[in-house]
């Protein structure tokens, strides 16, 4: 299922995150950093809360609009009932859509909203993505003081919100086409080794996106995907070439530009819903808007994981959607 | 791909836990905490004129208490990364599972929070510790008759 846009312009982003990728590589492209974890808020859950409020404040500053010029906010997190996202909405009071595909929720709140400014049913539209390590930590797997020990193919969860304002205004990001991704389960069952549940979905919807749109994988500068790990990104590169023939040559991982893996004690690196936008809203926007990128594919992957059913014994499904964007 | 060529290529791409120098360093800071709490007993039986079995249950204490504080404090957790189960399997890995619950849960109130939490990781080991003693205390009495 692949759509393309002729009018559909990310005009603006904000980027907010926590310390760690205050320390990253990445750190001069973030509009804010903090230095801690709670960012004045009581509760891991609340300091979300805050970061949303605060990205989607720092947004509409920056594109000079108050909140009730928008006409719909799409957004999604990890926590359960997607609660961050739902009380930030309610302090914006703008028309509010609630997403969830785990990490997968960045692109898919950009498809929905490209499709909808397309099709002439808003003017408008903001897209929040958000995750809080402590949050993720405390829901998916252990208390934060915990110190058990964790395998190298475990993931960070990058603490931030990532921010975009779309419109038909043609300014910033052009959102050229996306692609919505099926569900695939590869079999794995190790919540430890997130990229090996999601390299399948995102080598199916990157064939899918390249067979519908007739394009070779060298159309693109940039084959982005977010968030694999190193382990995962290797996986994916073998499983593209073996599978389909592809050989991914422009391609990196945001997983592994988000932290300084030598120093930062990330593991594989970066996951969560933040991850694969704050480095895409941030650096590559830069990086396309200097013209280093012309044509970008973003492929957020996400692992629809649920300790319940893990602890079942049940695989974990994934998913992955894309998107395509073109410098202007 | 079938799922287990796919699993396979997973396999090839999954680095090797260093599981001889993690071990290592578990036998080491195992083996130290032994050592430790040895020393506490000798310490405490000569100090309070105690029997050393008495000694023993003060010295399990000691090891909670100072396991409890460190996680409070918010260095332990680096430590039992470090350690592993040279950490984890004494009573500091106990410890440190309940008072890291207590920590991440003490927000949502006395008894919906830390009540209904805190034994999160530590319950299974008293449920399995329960039935473990059980089970081997039956097989002394049967095999030994007592």
């Amino acid at each position: 299922m692949t759509f393309s846009y002729d009018n559909v312009y990310i005009n603006e982003t904000s980027t907010i995150t926590g310390p760690y990728e205050k320390n990253g590589p990445l750190n001069h492209y973030f509009d804010k950093s903090y230095d801690d974890l709670y960012f004045g808020a009581k509760t891991w859950e609340q300091a979300e809360t805050k970061l949303i409020e605060e990205s989607v404040d720092i947004l509409l500053d920056k594109i000079n609009k108050t909140k009730d010029l928008i006409n719909v906010h799409i957004g999604g997190d990890l926590s359960n009932q997607i609660s961050s996202t739902n009380y930030a909405a309610s302090y914006f009071s703008i028309p509010f859509l609630g997403i969830y595909n785990a990490c997968a929720s960045s692109c898919e709140s950009l498809i929905i909203a490209s499709t909808l400014i397309e099709k002439g049913f808003v003017k408008n539209a903001i897209c929040t993505s958000s995750s809080h390590n402590n949050a993720a930590e405390k829901q998916f797997r252990y208390p934060v003081e915990y110190g058990g020990p964790k395998r190298k193919t475990t993931t960070f969860t990058t603490t931030g919100c990532a921010s975009a304002y779309l419109s038909y205004d043609k300014k910033g990001i052009k959102i050229e086409s996306s692609t919505i991704g099926k569900v695939v389960d590869s079999g794995t069952s190790d919540v430890y080794h997130m990229g090996a549940v999601m390299s399948k979905a995102a080598a199916d919807t990157i064939k899918k996106h390249l067979k519908d749109l007739k394009r070779d994988i060298n159309y693109y500068d940039l084959v982005l995907t977010g968030d694999l790990g190193i382990y995962g990104k290797e996986i994916l590169k073998e499983y593209m070439d073996i599978e389909y023939g592809i050989e991914l040559n422009n391609y990196d991982d945001t997983a592994c530009m988000i932290f300084d893996r030598e120093k930062q004690p990330v593991y594989a690196g970066g996951s969560g819903v933040s991850c694969a936008p704050l480095v895409t809203y941030s650096y590559i926007f830069e990086k396309m808007k200097k013209g280093k990128y012309k044509k970008v594919l973003l492929v957020a992957t996400g692992a629809l994981m649920s300790p319940t059913n893990v602890n079942q014994k049940q695989t974990i499904p994934a998913i992955a959607h894309a998107v395509s964007l073109e410098a202007i | 791909m079938e799922k287990n060529r796919y699993l396979d290529l997973v396999r090839k791409h999954t680095p090797k836990e260093d599981r001889l120098k993690n071990g290592t360093i578990a036998f080491l800071i195992g083996g130290l905490m032994g050592l430790l709490a040895e020393v506490l007993i000798e310490i405490y039986s000569y100090i309070l004129d105690i029997p050393t079995k008495e000694a023993s249950t003060f010295v399990i204490i000691t090891l909670i208490f100072f396991g409890c504080l460190f996680t409070c404090l918010g260095f332990f957790d680096k430590w039992v990364h470090f350690a592993r189960c040279g950490l984890i399997i004494p009573i500091t890995g106990f410890a440190h599972s309940m008072q890291s619950a207590a920590l991440e849960y003490k927000k949502e109130g006395l008894v919906t929070g830390i009540g209904a939490n805190m034994f999160k990781l530590a319950g299974t080991v008293i449920i399995f510790g329960v039935v473990s003693a059980y089970t081997f205390g039956l097989l002394r009495l049967i095999i030994m008759g007592g």
